[in-house]
């Protein structure tokens, strides 16, 4: 017999392991909650775009000794209404002009990053993620920003959804699409932040994305896909961060690894949309056509 | 004063994109109740018009007008659906999400759509002959359906003035047929549909009034009255073949290009 309550309750003796879950957790739900728009709208460059920009904010942070984290804010925050600004009165390619803008912050990162002596585990602890290094007090300026952006799709749910859905209909209605759209770029933009630490800038993305594909497979409707989004992405989060503990894997990697495999199961296995149930509904369509 | 029972009342409107006049001098005025073709051919500036009496386009310069007022006090009153081949079908929403979003505007910010709405978003559905499709997912909705659909969130916004961007193009006659009707319908009703369309047989059979644009106003009356080989020629830039036959003239397309 497996100690499956073992498994689950050993590690838990550990302060480290106790603060590492409840940031998973936060990581988790909020990201989700924000990846139903990044999937629904094709956002997913936009997002891995803020992660990466955020490393400049980091690296200048730390080199002025203030708060990491309020770093990277800024420099995500600048980079999504840069991003927003852009998708407005542009000239060459959105997809282009990102893909310049996001390489540059983050190599401005690493040049900075490169001139100090003391920089090792510390910085790049942000770039892979550590979340077993995450202390009380990051966790409480987590959670003020997650439940900030939880809180603000809440309320601004119907708004949101409308300007995702049609964005011109939805200005003819007196909806203000603009204030939304570069609002759910702040929000997008904050929730890396958030998740920057627990997973690190390269994996960001997969936490925005991943639950969130995966709950479209299975579900039809904006909210449900958040709902279903969430479950997934903390059944990922803590289930990779176990997997993380006790086979000695990189916590981040783990937790996206779980995270894909859930949606590959999904991919193929899905009721009506998975590839499974499309190969048999082709072919049961084929016979029929077939049969006099 | 202002004749309060015209739907529309546009004087010397111009408008366009980048320094580009896409619409030149435009002045009418659309009587409340009535059924308004807006024909012309591609790029003669017909989603221009409905766009600049959205308030989505800043006018160069001209008055606009509805129900008497300008567009801001009336936009409530003013419904769009826009040109179905823009509107992402694979969106995560059933049929009743999106009509819901028609309510969207009225009933405001920070606050959640009541019984009130509920009501308003059946009776729409009920109007446009899509009863008991609530759940649906939009994808799985039939062009028609589609076209019916995006006329029902109009409705459940309790628009005055619909504004319908090609809501004919790519259905077969059947479905045509059955869009007309409700667009007669709800004229009847008291609403004022403007019809952004390239098919002028459909115009000439059905609409009190045709708008035919090319960037000017190259003709507004009864499509009878000004379906002439003149107007039309000017307005297509003699791309139409057109046949005289016994009290009218045959359009045809001279191919696709």
């Amino acid at each position: 017999m497996v100690d499956v309550w073992g498994w689950f309750a050993d590690p838990l003796e550990f302060e480290f392991m106790q603060r590492a879950l409840l940031a998973v957790v936060l990581v988790g739900v909020v990201s989700a909650v924000v990846g139903a728009f990044v999937v629904v709208r094709g956002m997913a460059f936009i997002g891995d775009a803020l992660a990466h920009s955020s490393f400049a904010g980091v690296a200048i942070a730390f080199t002025l000794g203030t708060s990491i984290y309020l770093g990277a804010l800024v420099a995500a925050v600048l980079t999504a209404l840069g991003i927003g600004f852009i998708s407005r009165r542009g000239r060459l390619r959105f997809d282009t002009t990102i893909g310049v803008l996001f390489v540059g912050a983050f190599a401005l990162g690493i040049a900075i990053v490169s001139r100090q002596e003391n920089y090792t585990i510390d910085l790049f602890s942000f770039v892979f993620g550590q979340v077993l290094g995450v202390s009380w007090g990051d966790l409480a300026v987590m959670a003020v920003m997650g439940l900030v952006v939880i809180a603000l799709v809440a309320v601004f749910y119907k708004e949101l959804l409308f300007t995702a859905y049609d964005p011109i209909v939805a200005a003819a209605a007196g909806i203000p699409t603009r204030l939304m759209e570069y609002g759910l770029l702040i929000l997008l933009a904050v929730s890396t932040v958030v998740a920057l630490q627990a997973v690190g800038i390269v994996l960001v993305i997969a936490m925005l994305v991943t639950p969130s594909a995966t709950a479209s497979l299975l579900v039809r409707r904006l909210h449900h896909i958040i709902f279903v989004g969430v479950a997934l992405s903390l059944v990922s989060s803590v289930i990779g961060l176990y997997v993380s503990y006790h086979a000695g894997i990189a916590s981040g990697a783990a937790i996206v690894l779980v995270a894909t495999a859930l949606f590959t199961v999904a991919l193929f296995l899905a009721p009506r949309r998975g590839l499974l149930s499309r190969w048999l509904l082709d072919r049961s369509r084929r016979l029929e056509r077939a049969s006099p | 004063m202002t004749n309060s029972t015209n739907a529309v009342s546009v004087h010397d409107l111009w408008a366009g994109y980048d320094g580009d006049p896409a619409l030149e001098a435009l002045t009418f005025d659309l009587p409340a109740g009535t059924l308004v073709g807006l024909a012309g051919p591609n790029g003669s500036g017909k989603t221009t018009l409905l766009k600049t009496l959205l308030g989505l386009l800043q006018p160069w310069r001209g008055q606009i007008e509805l129900f008497g007022q300008p567009i801001k006090s009336a936009r409530r009153k003013l419904g769009y659906a826009p040109q179905s081949e823009l509107v992402d079908w694979d969106f995560p929403a059933t049929v009743g999400d999106v009509v819901m979003m028609g309510r969207y505007g009225r009933i405001g910010l920070l606050r959640r759509p009541a019984a009130a709405d509920r009501d308003a978003v059946r009776d729409a559905l009920a109007q446009v002959a899509l009863n008991g499709l609530a759940d649906r997912q939009i994808g799985e909705l039939s062009g028609g359906q589609q076209r019916r659909m995006l006329i029902a969130r109009a409705l459940a916004q309790e628009a005055e003035l619909l504004l319908l961007d090609e809501p004919l193009v790519g259905l077969d006659a059947t479905s045509q047929h059955d869009l007309l009707t409700l667009f007669e319908t709800l004229r009847d009703k008291g609403k004022t549909l403007l019809v952004a369309t390239h098919d002028l047989s459909c115009v000439a059979a059905c609409f009190d009034l045709t708008l035919l644009l090319n960037r000017k106003l190259v003709a507004f009356g009864v499509p009878g009255e000004i379906f002439t080989p003149e107007l039309l020629n000017e307005a297509y830039d003699e791309h139409l073949l057109l046949l005289p036959t016994e009290g009218g003239v045959y359009v045809g397309h001279h191919g696709h290009g």
